[in-house]
């Protein structure tokens, strides 16, 4: 299988030589093609600041990431921003969707600024719309939506574009339980049958039994790794329950 | 701690809202410099006629004072609302923390202390500096020497200005502890969090509303220009204003929805690349300020107004002058009163003392004579020549036939008016002193004079129709069917309303009206200068101090220069000062408004920066949505003005319009500078606060 993520010994080191804070030390890992992974870590545990590096909006402060073959770290000002609207979608904890524009607006947004021809647009959000099921609310605004449609249009905007990889930070983070499992049923549907390659950071046990790897990170080092493989969510989730017990304490609060 | 606390917030939100100090800072160094114009003047050597000028000048600018005050206290006020709203996290915080909301107030209380303090301080160092540099320029105005340097300082000035602002603020204070008292400790955090709810308006009643307001607006267009009129009541220009005010703020209502509704309709290029983003915004923004913007619009229409109408008058005045005032001095005096009656129509003829009796019949040069005015060695150029009136041809009478078409459409003029005859010969010795034209007439023929145009367009009406003259049992028709160019007293404008040029033999002595007498003066310009303040005491003689009807009036070149100057001097400053105001409190409006949303713009760029949007694009996105939101009240006032302004000629079309081009070139210059300084600006803060990457994600 084709690696689509390939992290080499990146680290990341904040403050000054008086203080210095490392917020990842020494993390190599590889997401396959097709992949849905979550990487698990309690808050301060230097998972955010991963997907920011990820995602080139910080960076490392040595190592190397490479996404579909290429080195991100070593792009700069205006080709950051050509390697994120062409081979990243983004899926954000509170939706950021633009409150002035209809659900459709939103998602063609990622695609006008590809400068992908509106013909062209029409039939890929259609598409898009109908595997997540938002067609009926396309026509409405975010503050007409609940917070499960928001984050569905949302997901809709970040795969429009079929990018190599979706980034999603904390995607249930501000959804209720019910909504938050159609938002994962929508995930899983997307992994299976558009064969989306999907990165999601998350603290919730529950969000992070619906993908297929886990990759726990404790104090910006790879802790642990556990592979979904044939077995039930059911006990893929009681897997991750004991992992996370074994974490530490300041995990116990969350569950 | 309240006090170390203010300053720190006074620190940090310096930067952010630099444009709302700058402002306060201008509109402070604005008040002093107009009023400090006294003081810049008391050091000129200028006549008495151009103190009392100044003096005039003054009062006004004292009453216009009174109304700058209170634009800048609304704007004042509606800045630091919005200023507030944006910090009601802030606050938030300090009530969750236990602050008491009296305490908050003392808060906002040290911070608009520190405001004020601040911006006074610095806004009076630089309205005293440009008022050095400003007292270069009155000086020239005034057309006084400005020999030596001296600093100039108006503690009067400085005091009003002190005060007012001290009101302003103080009005400041008293509105942040009442809407401090009023505020709930949840919206107030929940501020940020709660999302702009866009209510689309139906594009029926927009599209519906949308024409009637250009059908009002077009209404009272046509009324201030081509049905001007039928405004024969002061007070009938309101009814074209409430429409004009009316109209604006409904088509910015219903202009965002139809506006977006146009724009979708292109759907290939709403949807190529920021653009859906932009129109959204926009129309966002209009639909939330269509108040503000409607206001806005207003003032600007207002500005160009002021400032074209101020430069004109300025403009032409000068202009006019060198044309209408072509010879140094012009003497009139009535004639043959014994026969004529006063104002409250009493007879002369009861009120003359003795002297008068004798002087009446006396021309002007044997009045001189008679003040033993030794006149031949002082004036060149001497003629005297004599305008007559026949008693029953009135206004009335030498409309003929176009009376009653006139009588329709102006129906409050003085149709009794006694018309004014001149012996054709006569006229023309007079032209050729003034460089005007000369005619010929035939026995049977009259040609009238007038160059104040509405008066000319109703005396055309008659001509058109070849009314005949019937005088004294001949009957004369017009030579042109138009009325001629000329004139025969000096003045600053076009008031010539009509005079009637007839066959010398028509008119005996006994028609005559006035003599007038036009002379220069000998000798070089200091020589003429001598003999200009000559006459001004010869005024005085004793001969013409017994005189108590019988009197002559002087115009003299050099009088009218000194009141022209002294008068477009008053509009210059009027329309600067009340024009810069208006055009800084609406550009600050805007730039405020911007600025403060430029958080909530932070969030949404940084999302369009995360979707992988070019920088330039961000750029371009976020300059066109400036650039909309702050010239489409300008074009909107444009199209105002282009009606507005030939309504304000209409007014002032005895001042003359010739320099129309000229002052609005001027205007432009101005709006560009001061409206487009505040857009840079705010485009550029703007930008910086979206690009700030320190904080975020």
């Amino acid at each position: 299988m084709k690696s689509i993520l390939d992290i080499q010994n990146i680290e990341k080191y904040y403050g000054n030589q008086n203080n210095l804070t490392k917020a990842i030390h020494q993390i190599s890992f590889r997401v396959e093609e097709g992949e849905f992974v979550a990487i698990m870590g309690s808050s301060g545990s230097g998972k955010t600041t991963l997907l920011n590096c990820i995602a080139t909006i910080d960076r490392v402060t040595s190592g190397h990431i490479l996404v579909d073959g290429k080195d991100i770290t070593l792009l700069k000002g205006n080709q950051l921003n050509q390697f994120r609207r062409e081979k990243l979608g983004f899926i954000f904890q509170d939706f950021n969707l633009l409150d002035t524009l209809t659900a459709y607006e939103n998602i063609a947004l990622a695609l006008s600024i590809q400068n992908v021809p509106f013909k062209e647009m029409e039939e890929r959000i259609l598409k898009v719309s109908q595997d997540l099921d938002i067609t009926s609310i396309l026509k409405k605004y975010p503050y007409q939506l609940s917070g499960g449609q928001k984050q569905r249009v949302a997901s809709a905007r970040a795969i429009v574009t079929n990018p190599k990889l979706v980034l999603a930070d904390e995607p249930t983070g501000a959804l209720d339980s019910k909504n938050a499992k159609m938002l994962l049923e929508s995930f899983s549907y997307l992994n299976t049958k558009r064969n989306t390659t999907i990165l999601m950071v998350t603290h919730d046990a529950f969000t992070a039994s619906y993908a297929s790897r886990i990759i726990f990170i404790k104090d910006g080092k790879v802790f642990n790794e556990i592979r979904k493989g044939d077995q039930s969510r059911k006990s893929f989730f009681d897997q991750i329950i004991d992992v996370v017990t074994l974490l530490g304490g300041d995990f116990g609060d969350v569950i | 701690m309240l006090f170390k606390l203010s300053w720190q917030n006074l620190k940090k939100s310096f930067k952010d809202y630099a444009i709302y100090f700058f402002t306060l800072i201008l509109g402070v160094a604005i008040f002093y410099l107009f009023n400090s114009i006294e003081s810049q003047t008391v050091l000129l050597d200028v006549s008495k006629n151009t103190q009392a000028i100044i003096q005039l000048l003054m009062n006004m600018l004292s009453i216009v004072s009174v109304f700058v005050a209170l634009v800048l206290g609304f704007l004042i006020l509606y800045a630091s609302r919005f200023l507030m709203k944006r910090r009601s996290r802030e606050f938030g915080i300090y009530m969750v923390l236990g602050m008491e909301k009296k305490n908050i107030s003392k808060l906002l209380l040290c911070e608009t202390f520190f405001i004020g303090l601040l911006s006074l301080f610095v806004g009076l160092g630089i309205g005293i500096f440009l008022s050095q540099i400003m007292s270069v320029f009155v000086a020239n105005l005034f057309e006084a020497d400005l020999t030596h340097f001296q600093f100039v300082f108006s503690a009067l000035a400085f005091w009003k200005t002190i005060i007012y602002f001290g009101i302003m603020y103080g009005c400041v204070m008293i509105f942040h502890t009442i809407s401090v008292g009023k505020c709930k400790l949840i919206d107030l955090l929940q501020a940020s969090k709660k999302s702009e709810q866009v209510k689309l308006k139906s594009p029926l009643l927009c599209i519906f509303l949308f024409f009637l307001a250009v059908g009002a607006l077009s209404f009272a267009y046509y009324k201030v220009t081509i049905g001007v009129t039928t405004l024969t009541n002061a007070s009938d220009i309101f009814l074209p204003i409430f429409l004009g005010l009316g109209a604006t703020f409904l088509i910015i209502w219903s202009l965002s929805g139809v506006f977006l509704r146009i724009m979708m309709h292109f759907r290939a290029h709403y949807f190529h690349q920021l653009n859906s983003f932009i129109v959204r915004e926009v129309s966002s923004k209009i639909n939330t300020t269509t108040f503000s913007l409607s206001v806005i619009t207003i003032l600007l229409f207002l500005t160009i107004c002021i400032l074209s109408s101020a430069w004109s008058i300025q403009n032409s005045m000068t202009y006019n002058l060198k044309k209408m005032a072509p010879i140094d001095l012009q003497v009139v005096k009535k004639m043959n009163l014994e026969q004529k009656n006063n104002n409250q129509g009493i007879s002369y003829d009861f009120l003359l003392n003795d002297a008068d009796r004798m002087d009446t019949k006396l021309s002007i040069l044997e009045s001189f004579q008679q003040a033993s005015f030794d006149y031949e060695n002082w004036l060149d150029d001497i003629l005297e020549i004599s305008l007559y009136r026949v008693p029953n041809m009135t206004f009335q009478k030498t409309l003929g036939d176009a009376y009653s078409i006139v009588k329709e459409q102006n129906p409050y003029l003085s149709y009794d008016m006694v018309e004014d005859f001149m012996k054709i010969s006569d006229y023309n010795r007079l032209a050729s002193k003034f460089s005007l034209p000369t005619y010929s007439l035939l026995d049977s023929e009259y040609i009238l004079l007038a160059n104040f145009s509405s008066m000319e367009s109703l005396r055309n009406v008659a001509l058109n129709l070849k009314t005949p003259l019937l005088f004294e049992g001949v009957t004369l028709t017009p030579k042109y069917q138009t009325c001629q160019e000329g004139f025969i007293y000096m003045s600053q404008g076009h008031i010539n309303s009509g005079l009637f040029l007839v066959p010398d033999s028509l008119l005996t002595d006994d028609l005559r009206e006035e003599n007038i007498l036009v002379a220069n003066y000998k000798g070089n310009d200091e020589q003429k200068e001598n003999i200009e303040k000559m006459i001004v005491s010869f005024q005085q003689h004793p001969y013409f101090q017994q005189l108590s009807y019988s009197q002559l009036s002087w115009i003299t070149k050099a009088s009218l220069y000194e009141s022209s100057v002294g008068l477009s001097a008053m509009v210059t400053f009027i329309g600067l000062y009340l024009g810069i105001i208006f055009l800084m409190s609406s550009a600050a409006i805007l730039a405020l408004k911007e600025l403060s949303e430029s958080a909530d713009n932070k969030i949404r760029y940084q999302m369009l920066r995360k979707l992988g949007t070019d920088e330039k694009m961000i750029c371009r996105a976020l300059f066109y949505q400036i650039a909309i939101f702050f010239f489409f009240p300008l074009l909107f006032a444009l199209i105002h003005s282009i009606f507005g302004i030939q309504f304000c000629n209409y007014l002032l079309e005895t001042f003359g319009n010739e320099q129309l081009f000229k002052s609005i070139i001027m205007t432009s210059s101005v709006l560009v500078f001061i409206y487009g300084g505040y857009f840079l600006l705010t485009y550029y803060c703007s930008k910086n606060i979206i690009t700030d990457r320190g904080r975020g994600y």
